[in-house]
């Protein structure tokens, strides 16, 4: 492969993952010019396969399954990317925070993180949501971001620290810029490799949180989300009847958001991660090494 | 063995949040969860049980401190308090028959994954930029990011409800006697087949992608270059030299990656009808059994941060750096 095609390979990659979430934020957008109606009415028969006037059939209780995809993709995106960007703020400014002023500071909030990192936070989130009750788009978010800023926490600290070393930030205190000064001008534009994968990486985990709140019964019911839709389909047993459309429709939603996005983070990861990159160097040496031996081989 | 002082106040103060955690939000909660699980009890509610409740959840005449240190002394004693659904029985009774289950589903996930994904990962640092690392690297990625719900509901409908391989409930065949033959040993291996292999693809990913970039800055290592020059095969410098150290950071993340692998089991003892931990707790929390999901939150609290310590121990054996650069 070389240096051109895997170059091009990378983008497409991220290209694919972009459009991809592009395109399901857009129809959530145009979800009432896709699905005009509400997608809570019932529309037909119990269970209808795929058909041209159902495209994605009906539930059992004869609600069109492609209206409750195109709805529910509002809600689901929504909280997933909102929760993804709380974890990252939160995330963020522990770890600058821990990182830029170290000594006692550092200790204790770095205490909290690898604290809050060991507990188990699905066990957490369903305590917290059980005594909730049913809980509303808000408050899952709220008990999403509170639980899983840790991850993001540890990776800024740990960059923030190296760069307070460098010579450009010790100049900047020297001079008396103000601590908040050097924190957003001097070290903030320097993380954000660092935040952007931390974004994409919270919007994936938040999403999958998410649903698995929604899909244990904990989301509001009478809300058409992924998780919800997910969720009835489960109670209506649509697998055992052999109505796949059901549970399909939306675990393909939510997979193809997982897609796309992974995709994204593929690439960020390897513009903010060099070593991980394959290098073209590499893959000229890897080439010529392979040659070299065929050759070898060939002349045996 | 010296574990760093540091290690272990993290682990306390984790324990102790869960325990404040257990002990705070029922408290906090707008409703009285109390008056929910006495209704809950219906005719069972004897003046001993409803008395029982009233103190754990808050519902007594003592101030705040002293109900706390009844709290953690009922710990202490490994008094969880009684189950509501399933009243008489105490929460340890109920965690008890369900803990083994979920143990054996989880560690066998992990030693299943742990053997591919390392493996997957090695190879793909080894040929970096092949066609095999530009293939399995970015599919490691997409792995974790797709819910364990989802994988779980594929498996299930594939395996269990169109092709009718694999039993979809239970974790044995219910008219078979537990026993220790060999009939009961392959009900119990045919029944844990589809819940491992709907846990594994998240660790495989996750395992995968951490074994490449550990494997990768390993194989940039002067020993590694050394081995090539002394003429060592292939599979030796590779295995032998670089994937042993580069198995380091992978243990790290296996420890820190058990919380979200009990929060897959959940998902996937409930879609199998699985037995084991998630399955009681998601009954619960239906019933809004609250001590079964505190006790839950705290076993699970415990397993992790025991599988941490763990690591840690193992961490200073395997690497005799930390194991006197501490100090």
């Amino acid at each position: 492969m070389n240096a051109g095609v895997s170059l091009f390979w990378r983008q497409k990659k991220a290209v694919a993952g972009l459009v991809i979430i592009l395109t399901l934020c857009l129809m959530a957008l145009f979800a009432p010019v896709l699905a005009p109606g509400d997608p809570s009415e019932r529309v037909g028969r119990s269970h209808q396969p795929p058909t041209v006037e159902h495209y994605f059939g009906t539930t059992k209780m004869g609600r069109d399954v492609f209206s409750q995809f195109v709805w529910g993709a509002r809600p689901s995106l929504a909280v997933g990317f909102a929760t993804g960007l709380a974890i990252t703020a939160l995330g963020t400014i522990v770890g600058l925070v821990a990182g830029y002023f170290g000594g006692r500071t550092d200790a204790t909030l770095d205490l909290a993180t690898n604290a809050v990192l060991v507990i188990p936070n699905i066990p957490l989130l369903i305590l917290l949501a059980s005594f909730a009750g049913t809980v509303g788009p808000l408050a899952i978010m709220a008990i999403i971001a509170l639980t899983s800023w840790p991850w993001g926490a540890r990776m800024t600290r740990s960059q923030t620290m190296a760069l307070r070393q460098r010579e450009f930030v010790v100049a900047a205190r020297m001079v008396g810029e103000p601590h908040w000064r050097v924190i957003f001008v001097e070290i903030l534009p320097n993380l954000v490799p660092l935040i952007g994968i931390n974004v994409v990486g919270s919007i994936i985990y938040a999403i999958v949180a998410q649903t698995t709140l929604e899909y244990l019964g904990f989301g509001d019911p009478l809300r058409v989300t992924w998780g919800t839709m997910l969720y009835n389909a489960q109670n209506s047993s649509a697998i055992i009847v052999g109505a796949w459309w059901d549970i399909a429709v939306p675990a393909a939603g939510i997979a193809l958001v997982g897609l796309g996005l992974a995709l994204i983070n593929f690439t960020f990861d390897e513009i903010a991660n060099p070593q991980l990159r394959s290098g073209p160097a590499l893959s000229r040496w890897l080439r010529l090494t392979r040659m070299r031996r065929r050759e070898l081989e060939a002349a045996r | 063995m010296r574990l760093s002082r540091r290690r272990l106040a993290v682990y306390c103060v984790a324990f102790l949040f869960a325990i404040v955690m257990n002990f705070a939000v029922p408290r906090l909660m707008p409703g009285s969860p109390v008056d929910s699980m006495i209704a809950q009890l219906g005719p069972r509610a004897t003046p001993a049980a409803i008395e029982a409740i009233k103190a754990r959840f808050g519902a007594i005449e003592h101030p705040i401190w002293r109900q706390f240190v009844d709290y953690v002394v009922g710990l202490a004693h490994f008094d969880l308090g009684v189950s509501v659904k399933y009243y008489p029985q105490t929460v340890v009774e109920v965690l008890g028959r369900s803990a083994g289950w979920t143990a054996f589903l989880v560690v066998t996930a992990i030693a299943f994954s742990l053997s591919i994904g390392v493996l997957l990962g090695a190879i793909a640092a080894w040929r970096r930029g092949g066609r095999f690392d530009s293939f399995v690297s970015p599919f490691s990625v997409v792995l974790i990011a797709v819910p364990p719900v989802i994988i779980a509901l594929a498996t299930l409908f594939t395996f269990g409800v169109t092709l009718r391989l694999l039993p979809v409930g239970y974790a044995y065949d219910p008219s078979l006697d537990p026993g220790l033959d060999f009939t009961f040993f392959g009900s119990v291996f045919l029944h844990a087949i589809m819940p491992v292999l709907t846990l594994s693809p998240y660790l495989i990913g996750e395992f995968q992608t951490t074994m490449r970039s550990s494997m990768i800055s390993v194989l940039g290592e002067d020993y590694v270059t050394m081995g090539r020059a002394k003429g060592l095969s292939e599979a030796a410098v590779m295995f032998g030299y670089a994937a042993r150290n580069a198995m380091l950071p992978v243990l790290t993340n296996l420890a820190l990656m058990l919380g979200a692998v009990f929060g897959g089991s959940i998902v996937t003892e409930i879609v199998f009808n699985y037995p084991g931990l998630g399955l009681t707790l998601y009954t619960a929390s239906v019933a809004r059994d609250y001590p079964v999901i505190q006790g839950q939150l705290l076993l699970m609290t415990i397993a992790t941060l025991g599988a941490n310590l763990l690591v840690d121990i193992i961490y200073g054996v395997v690497d005799p750096r930390i194991r006197e650069g501490r100090a």
